[in-house]
């Protein structure tokens, strides 16, 4: 017992020297000790009421300061007749029996940039976007929806067996990828191709993914959308949710202990959260202190399920807290907004080796998917009013527009370009042969074992054996 | 991903319900699809039991595939629901349900993501009644979940990962056939005192039409069926698969094969008894499945009727299943075990 005493005493100051010496960090940047700490520094009153914190934090980007330093100054008689001696920190006492609410009693508002009509509101804290960023940004925007729209054709076609569009969420898609460093890894879920869109990925690379042809790097073997590029750091898809969250935090701490410029960066949506690889994602994230930043794209839907039968709190930006992780809401229709917290949050996840959580509300405008028909389970004015009134692409256009960079010409231009670019890519896509037969065996593991050698022997003699019953287009 | 069954299928033809089944009475009931009979099981569980409940992912609107259509509206959304997205959420509150007393139908949306439920199902509802000394069971749990492939599946809309399931004692693992066979099956397992597996082959939702009677019937675990006699091999299959291997019996025939046919059913615990009379009399066994090959519950069967059969066998047991890759989009077509590769195997067995 006394050991167990002294060891977590010995905690509790090693942890106050380091609050001591991060302190004097805090005012070069705008970090500030950390959570964990301060949390279990709070006098009982602030702690009982940890949302009043929360509400304040989106005046700027900057971590607010918490009213923790009383405690640190109160003496320690006085502090060991009030706290509790807990092992990883000191916790207030109280005789109040007072319940943490379940929510605050005002949600947890959400930041931006831009009003509805593309017009920056006054006073703004964001992180300026130059011409010639907005310019490429409204581009790759409007290709993401040409391309969205072009697929999606080419799947009623029956050309390809299925695809799943990003409408409605084309402003996450493509801010974020804008604020993001190239080196910074991504781990997606599937509703983020603007991401390697924005990072090089032609139309071609993601026509053969989509037709499984000879080019796909993925050699045909996933269903279409299940993109990938180790060139571009962007981890292959995989349709199971949210197990890419653990591995976004291992990810993160390799680039930690290599002391890489650059952070994971992981996507999830609203659905995807209520898995446990999400708390196992953020909480090893956090413990590890790894650099990773989580991007929730909070679209109201999963499939037919709507967030109410998701979760019960203040959608997902709340859940940060509870894993000491810095969290904040952010309009996800307004690409300003997404830019400016995605950059902070990478700044703040490189530079302080911390995971951060970002909360993008939107909009999930299409149908979950070529196999989904959402009208069956929402209503048509719903859709009609994120698509029209809350279209993040328009209102971005107008910003753009409003700053004499980018014309009616420009657009008709950009449409049709990328419009005849796809489809040359279709059909270059549906022209190209298959995968040799000898790419079914390859890659299970670093080499082929016996049992497989055996396996493609035994097919290809098949094959020679019976041409007709196979289909044509693979090289034996 | 409803609509993956939409499409044309390479496939054609599935095995109907055979004359065997035994609780099924002789009334002719209306042409359903397989989606539409596993619905009015569902109907008729949640109608015969006032603590019977029903959820999963998007089970509210009608499920993915339909199998949910119209429950929520007729029974109410106390009892018919949507979950958060979460199979060990799902599967757990099933168990809790369960051991309250009230039969929990859950859903798990495809049977490539009933991994996160994993350790739910393995090491707490297969060892919920054993560890207590049965102070405790969860037998009201069935867990629903549609397998198999469909031609443009992929990874994760084609797997049969039942094999990991027949490694679990305490639970109970069935697949059905045809329409008829599957309401009956799952009113079985339904109602049976142990957690149940029960997945669906997703190819056949649409594509399998057959008399399906309206009533209350039950078809028992644990029996196989005979659903094609013969006396030349023995081929034993489960769920879509059978469709597969009918078409190969039929090849085999026009060569001179008399194939006999068996219908496991019920995976564990399974019925040796069929299989092996069937095998005494043939003298040749093939097992056929759509997982792949290495540690499949092929192996299960051809282990036991080898140490059953030994003496009578005339040629070493055969298998024809999925190749020992993970289940592959484009080369779907050279992955599965096709009628062609059974037809051979079938030659070469009767030929060693
Ligand atoms: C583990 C797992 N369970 C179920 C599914 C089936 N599924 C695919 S997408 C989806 C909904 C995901 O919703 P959300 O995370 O909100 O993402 P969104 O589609 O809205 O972008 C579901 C249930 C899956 N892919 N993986
Ligand atoms: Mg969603």
């Amino acid at each position: 017992m006394a050991i167990w005493f002294a060891r977590s005493r010995n905690l509790v100051s090693s942890l106050r020297h380091n609050l001591c010496t991060s302190t004097i960090l805090i005012k070069r940047d705008y970090s500030h000790r950390p959570v964990l700490t301060t949390s279990h520094q709070l006098p009982s009153t602030v702690f009982s009421s940890p949302f009043v914190a929360s509400l304040l934090r989106h005046e700027s980007t900057a971590v607010e300061k918490q009213p923790d330093e009383l405690v640190l100054h109160s003496d320690d008689q006085e502090e060991a007749l009030q706290e509790l001696d807990f092992p990883g920190g000191k916790v207030g006492y109280t005789s109040e029996m007072k319940f943490i609410p379940e929510s605050s009693s005002r949600r947890v508002p959400c930041y931006r940039v831009l009003d509805e009509d593309g017009r920056i509101i006054p006073d703004n804290d964001f992180v300026p976007v130059k011409e010639k960023l907005a310019v490429r940004m409204y581009e790759q925007m409007a290709t993401l929806q040409v391309m969205d729209h072009i697929f999606y054709e080419a799947q009623r076609q029956g050309r390809i067996s299925f695809y799943l569009t990003s409408v409605g969420e084309e402003a996450i898609n493509i801010a974020s990828a804008a604020a993001l460093s190239p080196d910074d890894i991504v781990l997606p879920q599937y509703r983020e191709p603007g991401v390697l869109l924005w990072r090089g990925f032609t139309l071609e690379e993601f026509a053969n993914q989509c037709f499984g042809n000879k080019a796909d790097y993925g050699k045909g073997r996933q269903m279409p959308i299940h993109y990938g590029s180790n060139r571009l750091n962007y981890f292959t898809i995989s349709s199971p949710i949210a197990t890419q969250l653990p591995q976004a935090a291992g990810v993160g701490y390799s680039l930690k202990m290599e002391k890489k410029n650059a952070c994971a960066v992981t996507f999830i949506g609203d659905g995807g959260t209520s898995e446990g690889d999400f708390h196992a994602g953020l909480n090893f994230a956090a413990v590890m202190e790894a650099p990773v930043v989580f991007i929730c794209r909070n679209n109201g839907w999963a499939i037919s399920t709507h967030i109410s039968e998701q979760f019960r709190s203040d959608g997902i930006v709340v859940k940060g807290q509870a894993y000491g992780i810095r969290s904040i809401r952010v309009d996800g229709n307004d690409a300003l907004a997404v830019y400016s917290a995605v950059r902070s949050a990478r700044e703040m996840a490189v530079t302080e080796q911390r995971p951060v959580l970002i909360e993008a509300m939107t909009y999930r405008v299409g149908h979950h998917s070529t196999s989904d028909d959402s009208t069956k389970y929402r209503a048509a004015d719903e859709i009609q009013y994120w698509k029209m009134s809350r279209n993040p692409v328009n209102r971005f256009r107008k910003w753009v527009e409003d700053n004499g960079w980018w014309s009616e010409e420009d657009e008709s231009k950009l449409r049709s370009n990328a419009r005849k670019q796809l489809l040359q890519a279709i059909q270059a896509a549906e022209k190209w042969e298959k995968q040799p037969l000898t790419e079914l065996f390859n890659d299970v593991y670093d080499v082929k074992p016996k049992n497989l050698e055996e396996q493609e022997l035994g097919l290809k003699e098949l094959v020679e054996k019976q041409p007709q019953e196979y289909p044509p287009g693979f090289h034996v | 991903m409803a609509a993956l069954l939409g499409r044309s299928c390479r496939r054609f033809g599935f095995l109907s319900s055979g004359h065997g089944a035994r609780s099924v009475s002789t009334e002719t009931g209306k042409s359903l699809n397989l989606y539409s009979a596993i619905n009015q099981a569902l109907h008729i569980a949640l109608d015969s039991d006032p603590r019977s409940y029903v959820f999963g992912e998007d089970v509210g609107f009608g499920g993915v595939f339909r199998c949910t259509t119209g429950l929520a509206e007729r029974f109410g959304k106390n009892r018919v629901f949507n979950t958060p997205l979460c199979e060990q959420g799902i599967v757990g509150f099933g168990i809790g349900l369960a051991a309250m007393g009230n039969r929990a139908i859950v859903e798990i949306q495809f049977a490539d993501y009933i991994y996160p439920a994993f350790d739910q199902i393995v090491n707490e509802a297969a060892k919920f009644r054993y560890r207590s000394g049965n102070q405790f069971n969860c037998g009201g749990l069935t867990i629903r979940a549609p397998y198999g492939a469909v031609g443009h599946g992929g990874h994760y809309h084609s797997q049969s990962p039942e094999a990991f399931f027949c490694h679990v004692p305490g639970i109970k693992v069935v697949i059905p056939r045809s329409p008829r066979e599957a309401k009956g099956l799952l009113l079985s397992s339904i109602r049976d005192p142990n957690p149940v597996v029960f997945f669906e082959p997703k190819w056949l939702y649409r594509q399998a039409v057959e008399e399906v009677p309206e009533h209350d019937y039950m078809i028992p675990l644990s029996e196989a069926e005979v659903i094609r006699e013969g006396n030349d091999i023995t081929l034993v299959g489960w769920g879509a698969q059978l469709t597969i291997m009918e078409q190969a019996c039929l090849d085999a025939e026009k060569e001179g094969i008399s194939c006999e046919l068996i219908d496991l059913k019920t995976l564990l615990p399974w019925d040796k008894e069929t299989v092996e009379a069937s095998v005494k009399k043939t003298g040749r066994l093939l097992i056929s499945h759509e997982a792949p090959i290495t540690g499949g519950f092929g192996a299960e069967i051809s282990a036991t009727i080898l140490e059953r059969c030994f003496l009578k066998l005339e040629a070493p047991v055969s298998r024809v299943c999925g190749l020992d890759t993970p289940f592959p989009l484009v080369f779907e077509p050279f992955y599965m075990p096709t009628k062609n590769k059974i037809l051979d195997a079938i030659k070469s067995t009767v030929n060693y």
